[in-house]
C-alpha cells in the first residue's frame, strides 16, 4: 500500500518492554544507526534495578528513548511520538509520556489474558489507559517472528529473542530507514563467532520491515532529515564511556600512567568496565574489594606517581569521605567520579537525581575543601574528566566529578577532538633543588605544593593524615594550623582564575535569569529557548564549576532582577549559590522523582516566575 | 657491601613512642637491614617506600628517612597496595598495629593476602588499643579486662597466623620484640619473598597492657614456650634442647626427646617452602601450655603476584593492541563524518 511520508522536524521514539527483550539493544541500534544518518540525537536507557524482574510486571519494564531531529537535539525529549510497547506491562509504564498524536505499536501476542492481569489490567487496556483514541498498531510480534523463523533451525528460546529485531525492522519502515546498518551490524556480531545466527536475525528485521511495509495499520511514515552539525569526524558516546576517555586523553596529555581503583555501583560501573578494556593505553584497574579501598588504592598510586581516579555513585562518596580528606590533607591529585542516583542511602539505584552535591561539597570532617565540577551532558563528560584531571595534577589537590545516571547512560552525537588541541596538563613535579625538600612548600600563585615521587633521589618525605608544617614536620601548634587551613582554603579558592568564565546564554542583562548545573542543561536550554521565543525576557546560565565557582558569578547574577535556579534534588545547590551571593532574589525549582525534567515542566515555571 | 648503614635509614624526627615499648626493636631492626635490602635488590634506597595506617606503630614512617606514607585508621594496606601496584619497583613496607590490620582494615588484610601483592606487612601485635589509650583489640584474649572490657571481654580474638593461612597467604613469620636477631631474620626473609609477607611482632605496650606476651617473652620462659623454626631444621625447643614437636595422627604432640621411646628421628623437620598448609597452620596455632609459641617463618611459598601479572596483562594486551594513543581510540569503531 501507499503510505504518505510525512517530514518530521524531530521525533522521540521509546522502545519498552520485559528487562529480557532486547529493549536497550533495539533503542542503541535504532539510536546509532540514525546518529549515522546524521540526525540530532539524544538516548536516556531507563531500566528496573532488578536484572530480571518478575515477568510481565511493571516493575520489570526496561525502556529505551530516543529524541532524533534534523537539528541538534538536547534532550531526549519529554513525550513520545512513537512507543513501542513488547507487552501490556511496558505499555502501562509509559502510557502517560504519549503525545496526543502518538503511534502505539504493541505486541499483540503478549496482550493475553496473563499478560493484561500481570500488568494489572481488568478490561481494555487502551481504553483503562485512556489511550485509545492514540494510533494503535497492534501486531502479532511473537508469531510473525515465529513463522519468519520456522525454518532457520533455532529453538523456540532463540526464536524468541529475535522478536525485538523484527520490531525494529518495523520501526526502521515507519521511520524510513534502509537496513543496511542493521545488517552490518548483525555481521560484525555475529559473521565470525555465531555465522548460524547471521540469516535468522538478517532474516527477522527484513521480515519486520516488510511487514510493516504491508499492512494498513501504518497511516504514514515519517522522515527526520539529517541535522545541520559543525562539520567534522562525529562518533555516539555515552557519559560513563566519555568520563573514561577523558581520563585515559588526560593521562596521555600529562605524561602519566592511569591508575582506577574502584568497586562496582550503579550507575558508574560502566566507568571502571570500560578503563579495564584500556591496557594497552597506559591504563592499570583494580576492582578492589571495597569503596574505601578504591579510593585509598588510588591515593597509593597517586603518591608513586599516577594520574589516580576512583568511580562510583552516592553510596560510595559516603564511604570514601574520610579518605577525601586524606588526600585533601596530603594534597596529592585524585580525580573522585561521582555519577549520583536517586539517594539517601541506596534510594533508586537506576534512577537519577542531583542530590550529591552537599555531600560532595561539606561531606568530610574538620576544613576540607576541594574543587567540586560538573558535567553537563553525555558528550560534555568527556571534556569535564580531562579538566578534573587536569586541575588535580597543576593544583594538587583531589577533585569531585559530578555526573549523573541520566548522563552515564544517555548518549549523543559527539564531534571527535584532535589530542593536539587538547589543553595541555604539566603535573607539578618537584623542581630540581639544594637542600631538603619541603613537600607543603607552595608556589606562589596558586599555592599549589610541588609533587615528588618515590624513587627520586634526595626527596624523600613523609605525608600523611596528621597536620603538617609546610616542611612536612608533624605539628600541633596552633597558628600552623590555622595557617595550612587557610593555605588549603585558599589554593581551591584561587582556581576562580584558572577556569572559564560562566557564560549567559541570552542577554546578559533582564528580567529572570534561569540557573542550572550538571545533566539539566539540555532540558534547560530547551525550555528557555522556547519561551524566549514567545518574546519572554530571559535568559540562562550553567555551572561547569562549583567550587570554586567562576569569577563573574557576581556580576552575571547582578544582571538580572531574579535567579530561578533549576536542580534535581531540594535546592541544594540554591542554598550554595545563596550562601556566596547573597542579596538576589532567589526561586527555585526542584524535582525530585528520579527523572529528568520535562522541557514543557520547566518552560511553565520559567513563565511562572517572569 | 651495601653504600648504606642503618643511619641512612634514620630520619631526623625524635621517637616518640613510650620508653620500653616493643615498637622500638622492630623499627631498630628495619633501619638495620634495609642496607641489606638494597643490597640485595640491587635498588637504591629512594624505591623504598613505608606505608602505615593509625596508631602508635603507625607512626613508624616518621622514623624513617624514606619516601613514607602515614595514612587512616585501617587502610594503610589498600594504600600499600596502590603504591605497589602503580610502581612494581618500589619496595614497600608497611607497618600495622592489630586495630589497624585486624578490626578496621581486617577487608584490606584478607584480600591483598588474597591477591598476593608484594608488600611487607610488619604487624605489631600487643593485643591491646595504646593509642587510645587502652582499650581490647580484635586480639586480646578471651576474658581481658580493659577500659572497654571493664569485667573481661566476651568475644574470641583472632589468630594473625590462622587469618593469614586462612586467606592462603604465602608468608608467615612471628618474632618477639625483644629478639632483635630473629626481628632482622625474618624481616630479610619477608624481604626475599615475592608476594605478601606478613611479620607478626609480638610487642609489648609498657603502659596499657604491660606484659601482653610475658609467658613466652621473659628470660626465664622464652626457651621453654617457644620454638624457632627454620626451614630444613627439626622442631626442637627448650632450655636443654630436648623437646620437640611430633606429628601423631592428624595432631601435633610436644615429646621429650629420649622419653618413651621417643628418638630426634621422630621429630618433624619444618619446611615452610611444602604447600602443606594445614600443617603449618597447625603450627601457626600452638600455644601453650601444651606447645610452645612457634616464631620464625612459618609459611614462605612461591606463587605469582598480583602486581607482576597486572603488568604482564597490560604488556601481552598492549602487545597485541591496535589502538596505541588516545587519536586512535577517539576515531576507532563507528564514526562518521559531517561534510
Amino acid at each position: 500500500m501507499q503510505h504518505k511520508v510525512i517530514d518530521a522536524d524531530d521525533v522521540v521514539i521509546k522502545f519498552a518492554g520485559d528487562s529480557g527483550d532486547g529493549m536497550q539493544l533495539t533503542g542503541a541500534l535504532f539510536a546509532n544507526m540514525s546518529a549515522v544518518y546524521g540526525n540530532g540525537l539524544a538516548t536516556f536507557p531507563d531500566y528496573p534495578a532488578e536484572i530480571r524482574a518478575p515477568k510481565g510486571t511493571v516493575s520489570g519494564v526496561s525502556g529505551f528513548q530516543v529524541h532524533i531531529g534534523s537539528h541538534p537535539v538536547c534532550t531526549p525529549g519529554d513525550y513520545c511520538d512513537m512507543l513501542v510497547a513488547m507487552n501490556p506491562a511496558a505499555l502501562k509504564a509509559n502510557a502517560k509520556c504519549l503525545k496526543r498524536t502518538a503511534l502505539v505499536l504493541v505486541n499483540e501476542d503478549a496482550f493475553d489474558d496473563a499478560g493484561l492481569e500481570k500488568a494489572g489490567f481488568t478490561r481494555n487496556p487502551f481504553e483503562e489507559l485512556h489511550i485509545d483514541d492514540r494510533t494503535i498498531i497492534s501486531a502479532p510480534i511473537t508469531k510473525l517472528t515465529e513463522e519468519s523463523l520456522k525454518d532457520s533451525g533455532l529453538d523456540t528460546v532463540s526464536v524468541h529473542k529475535c522478536r525485538n529485531m523484527f520490531t525494529l525492522g518495523m520501526a526502521c519502515f515507519i521511520y524510513g530507514r534502509p537496513l543496511e546498518y542493521i545488517y552490518g551490524y548483525l555481521e560484525k556480531k555475529f559473521g565470525r563467532k555465531h555465522p548460524e545466527m547471521l540469516a535468522p536475525n538478517k532474516k527477522v528485521v527484513t521480515d519486520g520491515f516488510n511487514y510493516a511495509a504491508a499492512i494498513q495499520a501504518v497511516p504514514n511514515t515519517y522522515m527526520v532529515a539529517p541535522a545541520e552539525l559543525e562539520k567534522g569526524l562525529y562518533r555516539s558516546i555515552t557519559g560513563n564511556q566519555a568520563i573514561a576517555w577523558g581520563l585515559i586523553a588526560a593521562a596521555e596529555k600529562a605524561g602519566l600512567p592511569l591508575f582506577c581503583g574502584s568497586y562496582p555501583i550503579t550507575p558508574a560501573t560502566t566507568i571502571l568496565e570500560e578503563l579495564a578494556i584500556y591496557k594497552n593505553l597506559n591504563v592499570k584497574t583494580m576492582q578492589t574489594e571495597d569503596e574505601i579501598a578504591g579510593i585509598c588504592t588510588a591515593i597509593g598510586a597517586s603518591f608513586a606517581g599516577s594520574l589516580a581516579v576512583t568511580t562510583t555513585s552516592g553510596p560510595g562518596l559516603s564511604l570514601k569521605s574520610e579518605a577525601l580528606g586524606l588526600a585533601v590533607m596530603t594534597e596529592l591529585p585524585l580525580v573522585v567520579v561521582d555519577v549520583q542516583r536517586a539517594g539517601p542511602c541506596t534510594g533508586m539505584p537506576t534512577k537519577t537525581e542531583q542530590a550529591d552535591l552537599d555531600e560532595a561539597l561539606y561531606g568530610r570532617n574538620g576544613e576540607s575543601p576541594l574543587p567540586v565540577m560538573a558535567a553537563h551532558s553525555p558528550a560534555h563528560c568527556f571534556e569535564a574528566a580531562f579538566m578534573a584531571a587536569k586541575i588535580a595534577l597543576e593544583h594538587m589537590t583531589p577533585v569531585i566529578l559530578l555526573s549523573e545516571g541520566f548522563l552515564g547512560n544517555g548518549s549523543e552525537p559527539w564531534k571527535i577532538p584532535s589530542m593536539k588541541d587538547c589543553p595541555d596538563i604539566k603535573p607539578r613535579f618537584a623542581a630540581e633543588r639544594e637542600g631538603a625538600f619541603s613537600p607543603f612548600e607552595r608556589d606562589a600563585d596558586t599555592l599549589a605544593r610541588e609533587w615528588a615521587v618515590p624513587g627520586r633521589k634526595g626527596f624523600e618525605h613523609r605525608v600523611g593524615g596528621l597536620e603538617k608544617t609546610h616542611c612536612g614536620v608533624l605539628s600541633n601548634d596552633p597558628v600552623n594550623h590555622e595557617l595550612m587551613v587557610s593555605e588549603r582554603a585558599e589554593k581551591v579558592a584561587r582556581l576562580a582564575a584558572c577556569i572559564p568564565a560562566l557564560k549567559v546564554d541570552g542577554p546578559s542583562h533582564g528580567r529572570l535569569l534561569v540557573v542550572g548545573w550538571g545533566g539539566t542543561y539540555g532540558h534547560i536550554a530547551t525550555a528557555v529557548a522556547s519561551v524566549r521565543e514567545k518574546g519572554a525576557d530571559v535568559s540562562s546560565a550553567h555551572f561547569d564549576f562549583i567550587n570554586p565557582l567562576p569569577e563573574n558569578t557576581e556580576e552575571v547574577l547582578s544582571g538580572f532582577g531574579r535567579i530561578l535556579v533549576c536542580e534535581l534534588n531540594g535546592g541544594q545547590f540554591a542554598d550554595y549559590l545563596r550562601s556566596r551571593h547573597p542579596g538576589h532574589e532567589y526561586i527555585r525549582y526542584n524535582k525530585i522523582q528520579g527523572q529528568t525534567f520535562l522541557a514543557a515542566e520547566l518552560g511553565d515555571a520559567i513563565e511562572k516566575a517572569l | 657491601m651495601s653504600q648504606y648503614t642503618f643511619k641512612d635509614f634514620k630520619s631526623d624526627q625524635e621517637v616518640r613512642w613510650c620508653p620500653g615499648c616493643g615498637d622500638y626493636s622492630v623499627l631498630a631492626a628495619l633501619q638495620r637491614i634495609l642496607p641489606k635490602v638494597c643490597e640485595e635488590k640491587g635498588i637504591e634506597k629512594e624505591k623504598v617506600v613505608v606505608v602505615s595506617g593509625i596508631g602508635c606503630s603507625s607512626r613508624l614512617p616518621y622514623y624513617m628517612n624514606t619516601y613514607g606514607f602515614h595514612s587512616i585508621h585501617g587502610r594503610a594496606t589498600a594504600i600499600a597496595t596502590g603504591v605497589k601496584v602503580a610502581n612494581p619497583e618500589l619496595c614497600v613496607w608497611q607497618a600495622s598495629g592489630d586495630g589497624d590490620a585486624l578490626a578496621i582494615g581486617g577487608n584490606h588484610f584478607i584480600h591483598a593476602i588474597r591477591r598476593n601483592v608484594d608488600i611487607n606487612i610488619m604487624l605489631f601485635n600487643n593485643r591491646i588499643y595504646g593509642m587510645t589509650k587502652g582499650q581490647y583489640s580484635p586480639t586480646s584474649k578471651f576474658g581481658a579486662i580493659t577500659k572497654t572490657s571493664p569485667y573481661g571481654t566476651v568475644e574470641n580474638p583472632f589468630e594473625p597466623g590462622s587469618l593469614v593461612l586462612g586467606a592462603k597467604g604465602t608468608f608467615f613469620a612471628r618474632s618477639l620484640d625483644v629478639d632483635l636477631a630473629l626481628n632482622e631474620e625474618i624481616m630479610l626473609a619477608a624481604s626475599r619473598h615475592e608476594g605478601t609477607s606478613v611479620m607478626e611482632f609480638l610487642t609489648n605496650c609498657v603502659i596499657f597492657n604491660n606484659g601482653a606476651h610475658a609467658e613466652i617473652s621473659s628470660r626465664e620462659h622464652r626457651a621453654d614456650h617457644t620454638i624457632v623454626l627454620r626451614a630444613g631444621e627439626k622442631m626442637i625447643f627448650g632450655a636443654e634442647r630436648n623437646r620437640g614437636i611430633m606429628l601423631d595422627g592428624w595432631k601435633l604432640r610436644t615429646v621429650t626427646i629420649g622419653e618413651d621411646g621417643v628418638g630426634e628421628d621422630d621429630i618433624l623437620v619444618h619446611d615452610p617452602h611444602s604447600d602443606n598448609i594445614g600443617l603449618q597452620m597447625m603450627l601457626a596455632e600452638m600455644k601453650g601450655p601444651e606447645f610452645p609459641v612457634a616464631l620464625g617463618v612459618i609459611r614462605d611459598v612461591a606463587s605469582p603476584t598480583y602486581d607482576k601479572c597486572v603488568c604482564e596483562q597490560c604488556g601481552s594486551v598492549t602487545a597485541k593492541a591496535s589502538i596505541r594513543s588516545v587519536d586512535e581510540l577517539l576515531t576507532s569503531g563507528s564514526v562518521w563524518e559531517v561534510k
